[in-house]
Order: structure tokens, then C-alpha cells, then sequence
């Protein structure tokens, strides 16, 4: 049973390195993520961004200006993700005055 | 660990480094927009400052920086003026979130976003901070002081 297991591993790290020999080059501009258009022809997501972030916002961190502007939604998200966690701690460890 | 140490060294050296830390959690905060760094990172920060002083001063001695029972409200406080900030722009005329339609009058769009962004960074580190001082003093609880 344990040979299983470690056999298991190898082939998924097999597998996960095959994969890696497939990735594009960095910085490739032929790569699909740096294509000005996709297949479908829509303009491509982060060429936007870069393009457009600092005329967006006046901000010179692109990063900031997705995260909490273009992907707001996502970051709101994460904050009630935050929140929630807390919560639970909140609902189940805190302890009560007895009533 | 809620007990305050007995060391004044400690005491004396984990006050002066909580400042430093919390100064750089609001650096890191508010200068979001032109370096790595954001709500997120700032609000773990400034989080890692009450905490070096909750293990330290104890949790008696240390709810001077934020009352436990303050802290929830506070991160309910954050998550909301992230959702409010949202709104605004909805009622304003734009999409949710979308904070060139801020009803704010005579600001430019561009600078309604830059905004937008800092409000919402605050929001969000206020609501991370809290959250995990939350998280610290429902985990330890309140030890001998009781």
C-alpha cells in the first residue's frame, strides 16, 4: 500500500513536469496571454490593463488599480472571505457570560 | 501567553518595535498606489503590531490598542464601507463598484478611481486587522485574568 502511494506521486509529478516543459517561453509575445487579441478576436484582459491602467486611475502600480478597481468584485469577495472567518471564531471559541 | 511578561526589556523593546511595525502597515496602506502593498499587506501589519503587544503586555495590558469586544464591529465596520463605496458609485449612475460614478460633484473621473481605490484599501485593512486580532483573542482566550 505504501509502494501505491509513492508510485502514485512519482507518476503526478511526472505528469506535472511534463507539463511544465510545455509552458511559453517568459515573455514570449506569441504566448496567448500577451496576444494583443484573443482567437476569438476580443482584446486580451491584461493587455488592457497595461495599457490603460495609469489613464484609469492615476495610478502607477497596475496592480493595485486590478485588484481593487477592474477586480474589484473579486476583492471584495476575499474581504468577506477575511470577515467570515472571523465570524466563525467569533460564533464558536468566544467565551460567553453565562446567561 | 496572556499573561504580561515579566521582563521590562520586553516590554520596553516590544513597545517601541509595535510602533514601528503599525507606522509601516499604514505606509504600506497608503502608498498602495505606487509601491507593492495594499489593504491586505497593511492590514497584516498593523495586525502583527497589536499582536506582539497582546503577547507581550498581555491581553489585560493590551486592550488599550483595540478592545476585543471592538474588534468584529470594526471589521464589520470595513467590509462595509467596501460594499457602501460599491453602492455609492451604483446609485451614482455607474456599475457596482465602478467608482467613476461616485456621486461626488466637480472631480474628474480618473481621480473619483484614485480614490475610489484608496477608500476601498482602507476598508479593507481595517476589516484584516481586526479580523485577526479577532481570530488571536478568540483562539488564546482570556487566560487568568478571566
Amino acid at each position: 500500500m505504501k509502494a501505491y502511494n509513492y508510485i502514485l506521486l512519482a507518476v503526478f509529478a511526472g505528469v506535472l513536469l511534463y507539463a511544465t516543459l510545455h509552458l511559453p517561453e517568459r515573455g514570449d509575445v506569441n504566448a496567448p496571454m500577451h496576444r494583443e487579441f484573443n482567437e476569438a478576436g476580443g482584446e486580451v484582459a491584461g493587455n488592457y490593463f497595461i495599457r490603460n491602467a495609469y489613464r484609469d486611475a492615476a495610478t502607477p502600480n497596475m496592480v493595485t488599480v486590478v485588484l481593487a478597481d477592474y477586480r474589484s468584485f473579486d476583492t471584495l469577495g476575499e474581504v468577506v472571505v477575511v470577515f467570515a472567518a472571523g465570524m466563525a471564531c467569533y460564533l464558536i471559541l468566544r467565551r460567553r457570560e453565562e446567561a | 501567553m496572556t499573561n504580561p511578561s515579566q521582563s521590562p526589556i520586553v516590554i520596553v523593546v516590544s513597545r517601541s518595535l509595535a510602533r514601528v511595525i503599525q507606522l509601516f502597515g499604514i505606509y504600506v496602506i497608503i502608498h498602495g498606489h505606487y509601491s507593492p502593498g495594499g489593504g491586505f499587506q497593511g492590514g497584516a501589519l498593523l495586525a502583527a503590531g497589536i499582536l506582539l503587544l497582546r503577547m507581550t503586555e498581555g491581553m489585560e495590558g493590551s486592550q488599550v490598542e483595540l478592545p476585543t469586544a471592538l474588534a468584529m464591529p470594526t471589521a464589520a465596520l470595513g467590509a462595509l464601507l467596501f460594499a457602501v463605496t460599491g453602492m455609492a458609485a451604483w446609485i451614482g449612475g455607474g456599475n457596482f463598484l465602478e467608482y467613476a460614478g461616485l456621486p461626488i460633484p466637480g472631480v474628474e473621473a480618473v481621480w473619483l478611481r484614485h480614490y475610489g481605490i484608496l477608500v476601498v484599501e482602507v476598508g479593507i485593512g481595517l476589516a484584516v486587522t481586526t479580523a485577526l486580532v479577532s481570530i488571536f483573542d478568540d483562539l488564546v482566550g482570556k487566560g487568568d485574568h478571566g
